[in-house]
């Protein structure tokens, strides 16, 4: 048997000044060949980055020790050197050189003040001795590995000047510079679009095809690694739970913790998972009505030019949404999906549109039935403010006076939402993530609405807190016969709360209709897209195409109304726009 | 309480806030009179005499004691100093927040007089001040407080800018919260953390405009004593007599020092990113 | 663009702003005119001598009027003639000016070559007991004023090695270059060193910050070593800050160093200002202060053009 291109045992990883009681990694082995690709599986906290910076000892540098273990690494001269003791020169040798490494944030592991070609040739400079135009030309060679087009032009960009798809690629460009052996790409595509994320693996799976290089791949998304992935570690609070082939861990787990990560979480099913328990009645009064929503953000010229026109975030949008039923907005980034739902909660305004619901108060435009939960939980609560005040703030706001049976009321829902009766007395910091969301369920809940606005409400989550927070919701909804309008671009998410989804694309709906009509069967090419970009733990080793298509943009000149939609259906209410 | 534990477990606070607790005493004492001898008490025999057992910081040109002076010219720095940043970060956090609150005309309004204000080197636009209201102590204050406030406004600008965007912000308005609720539960409670720490730097600042202003003339005017005055009067009589430079220079310095510190102890304790956070 | 334009257009508001509240300030100080610029010997004037003085100053006219004269003779370059010195204000203020840009450039110089260079260092060797040391001298020199220092240097010199530094007549650059060192040095120390330790303080936290980021770590990846990633990446980011500070500072010198000048007997803007101030000199105050603020706004507006150099998000507009 040919030896390992790496090899790890026994690794311990500690940080700040007691590093034993602050460890992080506790005792995780595992052996790469070339050629394999690792995928470490687990949510935050459970040391997979922690593992990841430990190979190329970045580690160091954010105050982690190696406490114990060795990592071999088999060189490319064919001599072994043990990365945990190795000497910082040695280490810059293998950095770049032999090991590359990506990040989550594109955005931010660029340096914002370089341009992005001086950033590659950088690699080139450090471990090749390339200086000037010789350093230019292999920049521009390895943009053009990374299908990056007119590379030779975009070198003198600078980051935020491109896109986070197009810096993922620059950064692959950076880190595959010096045909390095092994490349740990640490959660690479969390920070992007489902259709980027396709791309970006599709990518790496081709230049891991022409190199021949071991890949370790880092991630929270076990569906993710399905299609790329040789062996799947599982980790768990520093420990490696349970490690081996592909198909063995995904059809044959045998910890409880993998067990729970590929039944409990939502994977996306192609409809399969979508919700039946509910079905629209004849003439039953809608909870939500929107016709014609219509939001634009000017766009301001310069002092010399005239503005150029204005964005058209959200344009026509209408659907209905009936009492206890779910409708989900999905969408990319940009789509328009949360100016909808600000615009439905009067946070933005728009220029036409009319959405009515049966409480609407005419003076304030609000109604206390409409409520709405936002994404980052640990930005939608005051930090200055205890529990007990929030959860009142919107009985103060409604001009109820905060009596006894207020304060029932709060720990009635505090009950209900699975947080401890205690909570009213805290500060939003005690709490963790998926308590705060339930905080801000609760506070949403304390006027009795008909109807959520949960605008990405999960997706900040650990995935299996995700789980938990999705059925709390179903059951809320059951209970209260509530409404949500849930707007997200997580198609697993989705599948798992919607009766309906809505496919927005560009300002646009493309798609309207039954969750499982509208997942199984999509109709427009952009659902297609979307759809067919969403990992799932059933294609196994699949191939995605790479498509370099953007998203067109959303600045027309003043003045322009798009043309009117035509649109076709497809069985019960499934509907999509009929393409030019 | 937490708070000021918070503080005194902080290195550079626990030395900064020792010193500003040691000044207030001295400041409080110095205000009331409690001086080892009468600041404008003339001892004729004694003119320039060393330190000593009976003057510890040895006595002046008229034979007044240096200690008791310095005592009553740190409570009159103390109060102007106090009196001239209350002023202004309750104008400046007025000016500061209703400026991100409103945005627009307003905004640009009180932004760009402040941008007028802030073209003027500070102890320029004081003497101006102090030439058209004449000098003294109450022009110290509302000169410093002048000064001053354009910091104030722009320090709670961009803080109450960034927390309008915020979550909360936008979960009050889909309640209907109302706007004064907004502004002072919302905005106000989370400015708390960076007023304060300008609050203890601008005391630090104002302190020095002030004995600036006093060495020139224009401060606190004689007989009182103010530390400019005193460091005035030393400057001919350095050689003969240095412990009526070393002791308010000395003085001063260790006054500033402590506010300085203090103020970097509260900025750290206050900002998560300087927390210790796991990698 | 958009940002230097926008700079380049509140830069001509500013200044209308800056010359309203001089004049309308100026023309609060109580007293009238005629009194303040003679003194007692206003009070020999009969009626008709004080109105024909009025008249010949221009300001037995409206407000609006007299501010509008003045305006216009700025535009012109003539900012009125000094009562004090009996000489345009202009050419007074070009007499002063040279001595305060040559000790306002040696500060910097002095704050850049040392504060620069500590700061680094201290961000690189964090908690170690050089990092401490420079923190405690920048905390001392941020916390000890100007006049306190120059006078504690003058003390010094003289306690120390009995030399007393020249007071006599101030030696201008271009007449004796080392005589004017001689003389410009100890105040140029007095300036720089609370210069030197703003610079330190902001570039040591800066660094640290810089060093924390993303980005830094991308370089590190790719094998850069500690002192690459310091010089190419962390420093064009920290620079940044420091620029403004500098800058900032800078300008403020410009505007004459009142307390220092006055220690060191050198006859810079900051001592015109005062003096003009204190003798009522309505014509140089006014045209002291549009000067100085004017030089402010010059500086800040170069800031911002370094601003654009180092930063592209600044130069393309942020998430074009």
């Amino acid at each position: 048997m040919i030896s390992p291109l790496l090899s790890v045992s026994n690794l311990h990883v500690g940080f700040g000044r007691d590093l034993v009681k602050t460890e992080i990694v506790k005792g995780v082995s595992f052996d790469l060949s070339a050629g394999e690709t690792l995928a470490i599986v687990g949510e935050s906290g459970s040391g997979k980055s922690v593992t990841a910076l430990s190979i190329n000892r970045l580690v160091d540098f954010g105050g982690g020790r190696i406490t114990a273990g060795s990592i071999m690494l088999s060189r490319a001269d064919g001599t072994t050197v043990d990365i945990a003791t190795a000497k910082e020169p040695v280490l810059e040798k293998i950095r770049g050189g032999e090991i590359g490494m990506i990040f989550q944030e594109p955005m931010t592991s660029l340096n914002p003040v370089l341009s992005i070609g001086r950033q590659i040739a950088e690699s080139f400079r450090l471990h090749r001795g390339l200086t000037g135009r010789q350093a230019e030309a292999a920049a521009k060679d390895a943009l053009d590995r990374v299908r990056i087009p007119d590379a030779a032009r975009r070198l003198k960009y600078t980051p935020n000047q491109l896109s986070g798809g197009m810096l993922q690629r620059v950064m692959i460009a950076s880190a595959l510079a010096c045909n390095p052996r092994l490349l740990i790409a640490d959660e690479p595509t969390t920070a992007l679009d489902v259709t980027v994320q396709a791309q970006i693996m599709a990518l790496l799976a081709e230049l891991k095809r022409e190199t021949g290089m071991g890949m370790i791949f880092i991630t929270h998304d076990i569906g993710l690694v399905a299609g790329s992935a040789d062996k799947v570690m599982v980790m768990q609070a520093g420990e490696a739970v349970e490690q081996g082939p592909l198909d063995d861990i995904l059809d044959r787990p045998q910890h409880a913790y993998t067990k729970h990560l590929l039944s409990a979480v939502p994977h996306f099913q192609s409809g399969r998972a979508a919700r039946a328990d509910f079905a629209r009645q004849q003439k039953q009064m809608a909870a939500l009505k929107v016709e014609g929503l219509t939001v634009r953000f000017p766009v301001s010229g310069s002092i010399f030019s005239r503005s150029p026109g204005s964005v058209h975030a959200v344009e026509n949008i209408g659907f209905d949404l009936m009492p206890g039923e779910t409708l989900a907005i999905v969408g990319e980034s940009g789509s328009g999906k949360s100016t909808t739902a600000r615009a439905i909660l009067g946070l933005v305004k728009p220029i036409r549109g009319d959405f009515s619901t049966p409480g609407t108060n005419a003076a304030t435009r609000t109604d206390p039935g409409v409520q709405m939960v936002f994404q980052n939980p640990y930005a939608s609560l005051n930090p200055r403010l205890r529990i007990d005040s929030i959860l009142a703030e919107p009985v103060i706001a409604a001009g109820e006076p905060v009596t006894a049976k207020t304060r029932e009321r709060m720990a009635m829902l505090l009950k209900r939402v699975g947080l401890p009766e205690d909570s009213l007395e805290r500060y939003p910091h005690q709490f963790s993530g998926g308590q705060r969301q339930r905080l801000c369920i609760a506070r949403a809940l304390m006027l009795n609405p008909k109807i959520l606005v949960l605008d990405e409400a999960v997706s900040a989550l650990d995935v299996s807190v995700q789980a938990r927070v999705l059925e709390l919701l179903i059951d809320l909804q059951k209970e209260y016969g509530l409404a949500y309008l849930f707007v997200s671009h997580d198609m697993a998410v989705v599948e798992r709360i919607a009766h309906r989804i809505a496919v927005v694309y560009a300002g646009q709906i493309v798609e309207i209709g039954d969750a499982a009509s509208v997942l199984s069967n999509p109709q427009h090419s952009y659902t297609k897209r979307l759809i067919s970009a969403v990992p799932t733990i059933d294609r196994r080793q699949q191939h995605f195409e790479i498509d370099t298509r953007q998203i067109p943009s959303l600045v027309r000149p003043a003045g322009y109304e798009p043309p009117q939609a035509d649109w076709r259906g497809f069985g019960g209410d499934h509907r999509a726009r009929v393409e030019a | 309480m937490a708070f000021l534990r918070a503080i005194f477990s902080h290195p550079s606070g626990r030395i900064g806030g020792t010193i500003v607790l040691v000044y207030l005493v001295i400041a409080l004492l110095g205000v009331f009179g409690v001086t080892p001898h009468n600041p404008l008490q003339q001892f004729r025999i004694d003119r320039l005499h060393g330190p000593s057992m009976k003057y510890l910081m040895g006595t002046d040109l008229f034979g007044r004691d240096v200690a008791s002076r310095l005592m009553t010219a740190i409570g009159q720095s103390f109060l102007v100093a106090f009196a001239s940043v209350a002023i202004a970060s309750i104008f400046g956090t007025i000016l500061g927040l209703t400026a991100a609150w409103f945005g627009r005309l307003w905004d640009g309004l009180v932004m760009r007089i402040m941008d007028v204000l802030l073209a003027f080197p500070a102890i320029l636009l004081a003497l101006l001040i102090i030439a058209i209201a004449g000098p003294g102590s109450f022009t110290s204050i509302a000169a410093i407080a002048i000064v001053y406030t354009p910091i104030f406004t722009r320090v709670v600008r961009g803080p109450a800018l960034s927390i309008k965007g915020r979550e909360f912000v936008d979960a009050a308005r889909t309640f209907g919260s109302s706007r004064r609720y907004i502004l002072t539960r919302h905005l106000l409670l989370n400015l708390v953390a960076p007023l304060t720490v300008q609050v203890t730097l601008a005391l630090a600042w104002s302190l020095l405009t002030e004995a600036g202003l006093s060495f020139l003339g224009l401060g606190t005017q004689p007989p009182a004593a103010s530390l400019g005055l005193m460091l005035a009067d030393s400057r001919n009589m350095m050689e003969t007599a240095p412990w009526l430079l070393i002791f308010p220079a000395v003085a001063i310095m260790i006054s500033i020092l402590g506010f300085n510190l203090l103020g970097d102890a509260l900025r750290d304790i206050f900002d998560p990113k300087t927390r210790s956070r796991p990698a | 663009m958009t940002y230097l334009a926008k700079r380049l257009l509140t830069f001509p508001l500013v200044m209308l702003g800056v010359s309203i509240l001089v004049f309308v300030a100026i023309r609060m100080v109580p007293g009238d005119a005629i009194t303040a610029m003679l003194g007692t010997e206003a009070g020999l004037l009969t009626p008709a001598q004080r109105q024909a003085l009025a008249a010949y100053f221009g300001i037995d006219q409206p407000i609006l009027v007299q501010y509008g004269h003045w305006l216009l003779g700025v535009f012109k370059g003539d900012l009125g003639i000094s009562v004090i010195h009996g000489k345009p204000v202009l050419g007074i203020i070009l007499e002063r000016f040279p001595l305060t840009l040559e000790l306002a450039l040696l500060s910097m110089m002095i704050a850049i070559l040392v504060g620069l260079p500590a700061g680094i260092f201290a961000a690189t060797r964090t908690e170690k007991l050089s990092d401490l040391g420079v923190r405690i001298i920048a905390m001392i020199g941020q916390s000890t004023p100007n006049f306190v220092t120059g006078l504690l240097l003058i003390y010094a010199l003289s306690a120390g090695f009995g030399i007393l530094p020249t007071m006599g007549e101030f030696t201008p650059l271009t007449v004796d270059p080392l005589k004017n060192l001689g003389q410009m040095i100890l105040p140029a120390i007095t300036l720089g060193f609370a210069f030197a330790a703003s610079v330190a303080r902001i570039s040591r936290s800066a660094m640290l910050d810089v060093l924390s980021e993303d980005y830094v770590r991308t370089a590190r990846s790719r094998g850069a070593p500690k002192r690459w990633v310091i010089w190419r990446h962390a420093l064009p980011n920290a620079l940044i800050p420091v620029v403004t500070i500098s800058g900032v500072e800078f300008g403020y010198l410009l505007g004459g160093a009142v307390l220092v000048e006055q220690i060191f007997a050198l006859p810079g803007l900051g001592r015109l200002v005062l003096e003009a101030i204190l003798q009522r000199d309505y014509a140089l105050v006014q045209g002291c202060v549009l000067f100085i603020a004017f030089n402010f706004m010059v500086v800040n507006l170069l800031v911002d053009l370094a601003y654009v150099a180092l930063d592209p998000r600044i130069r393309l507009g942020e998430g074009s």
